[in-house]
């Protein structure tokens, strides 16, 4: 590993002073500390954000919305008795990713801000023109089995990891950033950045801003009572999704009165398609229905490699994630959250 | 850049003069504080062998800058024992077969007392399973494992009932 300087700031207005071209902000460390240790990130000065308590609060607005600080793990985060009662698929999507020592130790602006799983991205050595801008992509000739099915371009056909990112992006949160030239706000849609010709940025982000909290709009918590999050993995549990969707209904005398659903791992961002939510609104839930909705959300999706069986794992995700929506939010955080094992409805799990 | 740092480990201080900002705790630990009872698997997150307690939660070692836990409190391994008595889930570990060549062992250990302290899984295999899955064991004790966290969950509620009595 590289070495650096490492400061430790006390407030949110030092941190941003300190920062400087070549600076990474230090969160819980899962993912860049990880990075370094492979030799893919090579910042020159880490700004280690763990002294910023006022970036620890969870709190509910007096508009009825929910503040996140930025600092707030994943693990006290899909704990949290409101996070629970109003958007229960938040924590079900925190709870099937990483491990739980992992989700102790991360934050939830690390969580958004994390790098693809690409291999050839972590490996110095390989040409990625995410991590090395005009190298090529390894990825195209090499193991691209797991790689994106919509959204990618020549230059990039990598993948957003993040479970968490899902259900926010189902449930319209918005991202509080700060920087040298003061405070904005960034609707979660607009925050990850398809690859395109310049797949380095990943980001909404500019250089120096620095993530302060993130915010779940009031009215998204009218979903509460049917929101699932489904994750297809290689493994029952710690394991990346290969495919995902966070699912929310919103019903009114037995019919959808609203749909959200959002897909991940299979784009650069998470997917969400306003034509195929419309699709649900008004009708009554059926699996004829759900199989429809989620045709229109692949729509368009292309294979990038040897992966255009996560086309249809795609379709079969998204339509299973709403029958369970439909089926209800459970009392209780089922045992292997997220999972395709889990008894649906009552019923046994078919395995 | 130098960096000085006050640690308590197992209940012991510690300053510590980092020459490095590299240091992760795992190496802190290992190298020079002696105490190797905490293992690297990976060294990526990825095994949980290194896991121990910050400030009472479970952490991977391996992954965090020591140089940043400046003030926390660090349990390992070496530090759960009470005078000469085991920790009710080391006693279960052994009663019930958990290991096999022991390396994944520290940290199944102390990933269980800090699964137990979250009360996240009770006695529920399932549950147990799934707040275990981040510590790997190449032997395939999981059987065993998941047992005797359900009995040591089982024995200190009860200890805690007659505590309280
Ligand atoms: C073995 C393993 C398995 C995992 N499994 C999963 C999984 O199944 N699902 C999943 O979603 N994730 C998974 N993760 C990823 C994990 O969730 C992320 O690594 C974690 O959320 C990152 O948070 P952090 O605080 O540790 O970030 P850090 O590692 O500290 O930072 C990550 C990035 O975010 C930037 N950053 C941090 N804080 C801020 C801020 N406030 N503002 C702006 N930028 C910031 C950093 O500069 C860095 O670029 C896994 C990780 C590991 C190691
Ligand atoms: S897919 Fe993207 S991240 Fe992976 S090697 Fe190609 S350019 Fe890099
Ligand atoms: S050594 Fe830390 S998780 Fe493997
Ligand atoms: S006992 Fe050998 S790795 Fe677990």
């Amino acid at each position: 590993m590289k070495s650096f300087d490492l400061i430790r700031p006390a407030t949110v207005q030092e941190a941003i002073a300190a920062w400087e071209p070549g600076a990474s902000w230090l969160g819980g460390g899962t993912n860049l500390v990880d990075l370094m240790k492979t030799g893919a990130l090579e910042p020159g000065k880490l700004i280690d954000l763990g002294r910023l308590a006022v970036l620890r609060d969870v709190e509910t607005l007096p508009d009825g919305s929910m503040r996140i600080g930025a600092l707030v793990s994943n693990a006290d985060l899909a704990d949290n008795p409101e996070i629970l009662r109003r958007y229960p698929m938040v924590s079900e999507a925190l709870l099937s990713g990483a491990s739980g020592q992992l989700r102790n130790m991360a934050t939830v602006a690390g969580n958004l801000m994390q790098r693809t799983r690409c291999a050839y991205f972590q490996d110095p050595y390989a040409a990625c023109n995410r991590r090395a801008p005009g190298t090529g992509c390894d990825a195209r000739e090499g193991e691209n089995a797991n790689l994106a099915v919509l959204g990618w371009s020549d230059a990039c056909i990598a993948t957003n990891p993040s479970d968490f990112c899902v259900p926010l992006s189902a449930l319209d949160a918005v991202v509080e950033v700060a920087g040298p030239s003061g405070e904005r706000e960034i609707a979660i849609g607009d925050f990850h950045l398809l690859p395109g010709d310049t797949p380095e940025r990943e980001t909404a982000l500019q250089p120096g801003e620095l993530i302060v909290a993130l915010r779940l709009p009031a009215a998204s918590s009218g979903f509460a009572a049917n929101a699932r999050y489904l994750k297809v993995r290689e493994r029952t549990s710690f394991a990346f999704a290969i495919a995902s969707c966070a699912a929310a209904l919103r019903m009114e005398g037995g019919r959808i009165a609203e749909a959200r659903f959002a897909l991940g791992a299979l784009a650069a961002k998470p997917w969400r398609v306003s034509e195929a939510e419309a699709l649900l609104a008004g009708q009554a839930p059926d699996a004829a229905l759900f199989e429809r909705a989620a045709n229109a959300a692949l729509a368009g999706a292309t294979a990038s490699g040897d992966n255009a069986w996560k086309i249809e794992l795609g379709r079969r995700t998204a339509a299973r994630a709403l029958a369970m929506a439909a089926a209800g939010t459970p009392q209780r955080m089922p045992a292997l959250p997220a999972s395709v094992f889990a008894a649906q409805a009552g019923e046994p799990a078919h395995v | 850049m130098p960096h000085s740092i006050t640690l308590t480990v197992n209940g012991r201080a510690h300053e510590v003069h980092l020459d490095d900002p590299r240091v992760t705790l795992l190496d802190l630990l290992r190298e020079r504080l002696a105490l190797a009872g905490t293992k690297k698997g990976c060294d990526r997150g990825q095994c949980g062998a290194c896991t121990v307690l910050v400030n009472g939660r479970r952490a991977n070692s391996c992954l965090m800058l020591a140089a940043t836990l400046d003030g926390c409190e660090i349990t390992t391994i070496e530090g759960l024992s009470e005078g000469g008595d085991l920790h009710p889930v080391q006693t279960a570990f052994i009663e019930n077969d958990a290991f096999q060549c022991g390396y994944c062992t520290p940290g199944q250990i102390m990933s269980a007392v800090g699964l137990i302290a979250e009360g996240r899984a009770g006695d529920d295999p399932e549950r147990i399973r799934e707040g275990m899955s981040g510590n790997l064991c190449r032997c395939a004790a999981y059987h065993g494992i998941t047992l005797a966290v359900q009995e040591a969950t089982r024995r200190m509620a009860k200890d805690e009932m007659e505590d309280a009595a």
